[in-house]
């Protein structure tokens, strides 16, 4: 088993706590990991992404080779397209729906999305309405974790433990919302897959 | 055994701990901040009592490790790439006078310049030093090789450095952790013929240094775990340097190809693995992530055409490398590329809503249209970020110091204005000694210090010295307490800032202007944790 994950987003939004939680827990299943991350100047404001890759066998490149990315999962739609040259022919894009624009020249939603369901059946989710439900909109990384859960090799059960190490050191509480906006994500997937299917 | 998951930085800081440091040296700089975050934040560090704050620049950190070293005890320095260049006098010259406590330097270069001004390889600096050269390529082997450096320092009595790259700093794997050394007890002896460089000294510790090279180059070879052959029975094989290894590794195994390659984690070059490789196959790929500085060594003045590399074409001349231009150099049948979408537009970064900065350039922009020469010169921090739009607010952004010396050039010139933005932590790094000679010079200058009280680019760290210390030192190097003012960046604020610089910038002499308001994301981060104190009381 391998499987290669780009997350992607803003700066700020959350990208490495999603990929933390993965980490995580493939760790926790017994997988071996690698992840990159993007750290100094792009962390403000600009595009972020995470080159996560786990196997049950020993990884080389701690990088992903063009078209041979499983799943780009993003919180933000323009940033979903910025890696889709990584997505291998039968890729999954699971996205956020909410547009963060704070450049010129940024393309209309309906052209973003045109180009996303040129990709086969991506999950599109409108991650900010869930969260705000879940209680924070802080919590849309978690949403859109929750939301790729269905097409990850690791199950529900170890991504919720991870959620809960990460956050733990935060309080209870902060455990609670996150897992909520995690299952909230899922369970919009699964209903989305499901209506495909149908 | 429990695995942990570490950043290559982090591999480092846990291998240091473990080697028995008694103390880490740094500055921070991007990707190498995080070896020093872990250590700080390291149980190990507080029940140790270890030295783990932040130093004012490359130099001086490096050159307190030497003292420690001096003293008998273990002390890691850590940096960026273009942060040894300011160490490098000192680091140089410890090759020369030698070690005590073993010192390992671990310096993160930035091919692909993600977050740095160029991509200069700093196993440059080590060849130059002539000193031991680490290039683990994977997390494991960072902390292992960590520890091994250690080894390595003490028994040759020399400095090693340790070369990381962005990919690997800032990537992150399963670590496992060995037990931890104790600390070498203090001891210092008085050893001025190897400490005190002068002439007869220095020359006889040169020859002594010569005299270790072929020492080095043996232990490259056979007795390093970081150099080995990977054999295959293809005419094709690859030296792979560092990190360039997993890329290799990657592409033999994904396209099965038949290729014997060289792992490269060590140098000197070992010289019969070298020939092995060559004896073995007819053309040999260089592979180096970074300036392609064994590849010009082997393929020499009559350029060997059986090599190839960056310098031929078979890779490109800047930049990281990957699996795929691995492949690809080695005729391997890649896919078609993947379609990527023509609607992307680049989202550059910038400075963050309700910063100072912002409030800084408004109020610098509209007092500069008043005039036909607007330069501004400016530094390396945040506040670079006033290059890009909205504000195109800056014109210069060099190296560490350079906005005010680079600014008291231009106004020895005859430029007027000659305005300059410089960061708190930028300005103590080292900007002071720019100042001195404005001061010394009279030099008609405007120096605005955007203080944010914290290093905020690379996180937050702790500036060696911000807020009234910061006017202190503009009046101890000299500046006229009447032409040091300080402003509080805020909208509200706009008309009485723009005043002050009016007024500063009309002075036919040295100014600072002080702006002094402190980062919203370092301000926040300590809300949180005050809250999250109260919350658990």
């Amino acid at each position: 088993m391998q499987q290669n994950i780009i997350v992607s987003g803003v700066g700020g939004q959350g990208i490495l706590s999603i990929a933390a939680v993965i980490d995580l827990a493939a760790l926790h299943c017994g997988l071996t990991i690698h992840q990159t991350e993007v750290h100094g100047m792009s962390q403000r404001g600009g595009a972020v992404q995470s080159h996560l890759r786990i196997s049950d066998a020993e990884i080389h490149s701690g990088l992903i080779t063009e078209g041979t990315a499983d799943i780009i999962l993003s919180v933000e739609p323009l940033e979903a397209l910025r890696y889709l040259h990584f997505l291998s022919p039968g890729g999954r894009i699971v996205t956020a729906t909410e547009t963060v624009v704070n450049m010129a020249g940024y393309p209309p939603f309906e052209l973003i999305e045109a180009e996303l369901l040129r990709t086969g059946s991506p999950v599109l989710v409108d991650a900010a309405a869930l969260a705000r439900e879940a209680g924070s909109t802080k919590t849309s990384n978690m949403v859109m974790l929750g939301a790729t859960a269905p097409f990850l090799a690791i199950d529900q059960e170890h991504l919720e433990s991870g959620i809960m190490e990460l956050f733990g050191p935060k309080g209870e509480k902060i455990v609670a919302m996150n897992i909520d906006a995690f299952r909230k994500g899922l369970a919009f997937s699964q209903q989305s897959i499901q209506q495909t299917v149908l | 055994m429990k695995k942990h998951l570490l950043l290559g930085a982090e591999a480092v800081a846990a291998g240091a701990l473990d080697a028995g440091i008694s103390g880490v040296y740094a500055y921070p700089g991007t990707p190498s901040t995080e070896i020093t975050e872990y250590i700080q934040k390291s149980p190990e560090a507080a029940g140790r009592g270890m030295h783990t704050t932040w130093s004012a620049n490359e130099k001086t950190a490096f050159e307190a490790a030497l003292g420690m070293s001096y003293a008998g005890k273990r002390a890691l320095a850590a940096m960026k790439h273009v942060g040894l260049n300011v160490a490098a006098d000192a680091f140089i010259n410890s090759a020369i006078t030698g070690v005590n406590g073993g010192v390992v330097l671990a310096v993160a270069d930035d091919p692909s310049m993600h977050s740095s001004q160029n991509e200069q390889d700093s196993r440059f600096y080590g060849r130059f030093a002539m000193v031991p050269v680490i290039e683990p390529a994977s997390q494991q082997e960072l902390y292992e090789a960590t520890i091994r450096a250690f080894d390595l320092s003490e028994s040759l009595q020399l400095p090693v450095l340790l070369r990381l790259t962005t990919r690997l700093a800032h990537s992150r794997a399963g670590v496992t952790r060995a037990t931890t050394r104790s600390e070498n007890p203090l001891h210092a002896e008085y050893a001025p013929e190897r400490f005190v460089l002068m002439p007869q000294n220095a020359r006889r510790q040169y020859e002594g240094l010569l005299g270790k090279q072929k020492t080095l180059e043996r232990l490259s070879g056979g007795s390093s775990p970081l150099n080995r052959m990977i054999p295959g029975t293809g005419p094709l094989g690859v030296l792979a340097c560092g990190i360039a290894f997993n890329y290799a590794m990657e592409a033999k195994k994904t396209f099965d190809l038949d290729i014997s390659v060289l792992k490269i984690g060590q140098y000197p070059l070992p010289r019969h693995l070298v020939e092995d490789l060559f004896a073995r196959c007819e053309t040999v790929l260089v592979t180096e992530e970074g300036y392609p500085i064994h590849e010009e060594l082997l393929r020499g003045w009559f350029d060997d055409k059986n090599i190839r590399g960056r310098l031929d074409g078979a890779l490109p001349r800047t930049g990281e490398l990957s699996t795929g231009l691995l492949a690809e150099a080695l005729g391997a049948k890649l896919p078609a590329p993947a379609q990527g979408s023509g609607i992307v537009v680049n989202r550059p970064p910038e400075l963050c809503r309700g910063c100072g900065h912002r409030d800084l350039f408004e109020a610098l922009n509209r007092v500069m249209e008043g005039f036909d020469n607007h330069h501004v010169f400016s530094d390396i921090g945040c506040y670079t970020l006033g290059a890009l739009p909205p504000y195109h607010a800056i014109h210069t952004c060099v190296d560490m110091g350079a906005a005010i010396t680079m600014a008291k050039g231009a106004a020895d010139a005859g430029l007027r204005p000659a305005v300059c933005v410089i960061g708190d932590s930028t300005f103590t790094h080292s900007g002071m000694t720019g100042l001195l000679d404005a001061v010394n010079d009279r030099s008609p200058l405007t120096v605005i210090i955007a203080d944010n009280d914290t290093t905020a680019m690379t996180g937050g760290q702790d500036s060696a010295a911000t807020g009234s210390r910061l006017y202190d030192i503009c009046r101890g190097l000299g500046v006229e307490e009447s032409r040091i003012r300080t402003i509080l960046p805020l909208k509200q604020h706009l008309e009485e800032n723009m005043a002050v610089l009016r007024q500063e910038i009309a002075y036919d002499g040295l100014s600072v202007v002080l702006a002094q308001r402190e980062c919203i994301e370092t301000a926040a981060r300590k809300k949180r944790r005050a809250g999250s104190k109260s919350a658990n009381q």
